[in-house]
């Protein structure tokens, strides 16, 4: 019999992930007047999750939030998915490097709206390479960038006043 | 995780306590960002000049940040173009049913005025081309 040894780490991540997971759900119930435009809730744990815990951990609750999430929304392995995973993907690598700038000046607005932009700029790509093969995609440009700029404010202020609230009681890894 | 505490009330100053020096610029080049792609993507870029078409050959091409007026002779007689920052007109034309004229001022790239029985024509142009329609 195989037995499998649950860390803390693992608890934690599953945990985290769940959040995100329920967060997405949130997410999808809110009407948005135009495909792509989402406030990206989710998100906010992933930004917790990068300053708390490091990036690593970042990764993990966010796979798992985007391959849990489109399973219970229904959209796993459809075009929504890998948008959502290319945005995912994209974003996580700016956070991966915008976590090194001076903590002192940068906070997590400045990732969040990054990490956004990162988001759909990734998606739009994606949908111009694969989707949608036409430069018409680009024209959504300003409207989605004008969405990344506003909602990724939005959820950096509050992961910055989530963190605020309740000052690390562990010790943070990174 | 607690969301209320003393420290971390709602208010307005509350929020903005959590915008560090470095945010602002971050936001600041977000709204640059935008405000840029929006003549980028949604315009076919800014007009930068009109072209003045006789009998089909280009008769002039005006650059959109001056301001003067243009004669182009035709069969019918001589239709008035004028030109001022950012946009573009057909004054009087000696047509018969003044469509070209009644458009009006012309400003984004891609627009054209047609004065047919003149044979002249004027049209905004920008960075990148603008088509009317495209087919496959």
């Amino acid at each position: 019999m195989i037995h499998l040894t649950v860390t803390d780490e693992d608890r934690r991540v599953a945990w985290l992930a769940t959040a995100a997971v329920g967060l997405s759900l949130v997410d999808a119930a809110i009407p948005s007047p135009l495909p792509g435009v989402k406030p990206g809730l989710a998100n906010i744990v992933t930004l917790v999750v990068l300053v708390r815990h490091g990036w690593g951990t970042a990764v993990w609750v966010s796979a798992l939030r985007v391959l849990a999430g489109s399973l219970l929304l229904g959209y796993f392995l459809a075009p929504g998915f890998f948008l959502s995973l290319t945005g995912t993907t994209l974003s996580l690598l700016t956070l991966g490097v915008a976590r090194h700038l001076p903590a002192r000046w940068f906070g997590p607005v400045t990732l969040s709206i990054l990490a956004a932009f990162a988001h759909i700029g990734g998606q739009l790509l994606l949908a111009r390479l694969w989707l949608i093969p036409h430069d018409g995609v680009y024209l959504l440009t300003p409207v989605f960038a004008g969405a990344a700029l506003i909602f990724g404010t939005i959820n950096g202020l509050i992961a910055a006043k989530l963190m605020a609230d309740s000052p690390a009681a562990e010790a943070p890894d990174a | 995780m607690k969301l209320e505490t003393p420290a971390g009330r709602l208010s307005i100053r509350g929020w903005l306590r959590l915008v560090r020096p470095g945010d602002w610029l971050v936001l600041l080049a977000g709204v640059a960002v935008v405000a840029v792609s929006i003549p980028l993507f949604w315009q076919g870029g800014i007009a930068d000049k009109a072209i003045v078409r006789q009998d089909g050959r280009v008769f002039a091409e005006i650059d959109l940040r001056t301001r003067r007026e243009l004669q182009v002779p035709g069969p019918l007689g001589s239709t008035l173009i004028a030109v001022e920052p950012g946009r573009v007109r057909v004054v009087s034309d000696p047509g018969p049913r003044q469509y070209c004229v009644r458009q009006g001022w012309l400003m984004r790239p891609g627009e054209i005025a047609i004065c047919a029985p003149n044979r002249v024509s004027v049209q905004v142009a920008g960075r990148t081309k603008v088509y009317d329609s495209i087919s496959y």
